[in-house]
């Protein structure tokens, strides 16, 4: 007979001090999910401009004046964009880290460990992002 | 030895698509940021440059797989976390039907970007 865990309702947010490491990874992944499927759903529509790019002239084309290289390009030379960009590798290595923990969970591998597993999440996320920073800043100023 | 333990119900199809979708993100993710961020810088991206990897069949095909994989695995992770908040009934149905909707649209135009920069057609 499996063993469950009963540590009362997680969506009650209002216990967050007696949370444990597993609900925090519970919520963050949740967190997380809510970000990338939001940018996927920005991401799709910046790049849409290709659309009409892609009908514009060839010397257009080839100058990289047309509406889609402009776009990316406005958009990265501001340093909030350059922020929000690394905000969002966080989030995305976050979520691979601990989707990769999971899996493993589910596959009843680390059941054990899964709050060591978690804080190591946290910190290789941590160590990723910080050492990303200067790839995902160059150029803005 | 610990006993196999998971919030979610087993046998469900969504469920095992949910991980199916996982293992293979874990991996187009970690490639889509290496490649367009370390490899190409963001800055220096030009529809030229955005144009001649999507003219190759092989990057084609993995966007397409990543746009579809990415719509599922987001749009039914959202699902299962509104749910997981006790959504029920007619509104759960109506949420359900909303995320569908919102996921044709996006893999459509998802697919229409793609092609606009392979060189097929764009439908509208």
């Amino acid at each position: 007979m499996s063993q469950s865990y009963n540590r009362g309702l997680i969506e009650d947010f209002g216990r967050w001090r007696e949370f444990s490491a597993g609900m925090w990874a519970w919520i963050f992944h949740k967190f997380t999910g809510w970000v990338l499927v939001g940018y996927l759903f920005t991401h799709i529509a910046v790049l849409s401009t290709a659309i009409p790019a892609s009908s514009q002239d060839a010397a257009v084309l080839a100058a990289n004046e047309d509406i889609y290289t402009t776009t990316i390009v406005a958009l990265e030379s501001l340093l909030v964009v350059r922020i929000l960009e690394v905000g969002l590798l966080a989030v995305a290595v976050f979520h691979i880290l601990n989707g990769l923990r999971l899996l493993f969970v589910d596959l009843g591998i680390g059941l054990e460990s899964q709050d060591k597993s978690f804080y190591a999440s946290l910190i290789l996320t941590g160590a990723i992002t910080v050492a990303s920073v200067p790839t995902f800043i160059a150029g803005a100023f | 030895m610990a006993e196999h333990y998971s919030s979610f119900t087993k046998g469900g199809r969504l469920w095992l698509w949910q991980r199916i979708t996982a293992a293979f993100l874990v991996v187009v993710l970690a490639f889509h940021f290496f490649l367009l961020h370390f490899v190409y810088h963001a800055d220096e991206v030009t529809f030229a440059m955005s144009q001649g990897r999507m003219e190759t069949l092989s990057y084609y095909s993995l966007m397409i797989l990543f746009l579809v994989t990415a719509t599922f695995h987001g749009v039914n992770g959202v699902y299962n976390a509104l749910v997981n908040q006790g959504l029920t009934g007619t509104k759960r149905q109506a949420v359900k039907w909303t995320l569908v909707a919102a996921s044709v649209v996006l893999l459509v135009q998802g697919v229409r970007t793609a092609n606009a920069w392979a060189g097929f057609t764009t439908f509208f």
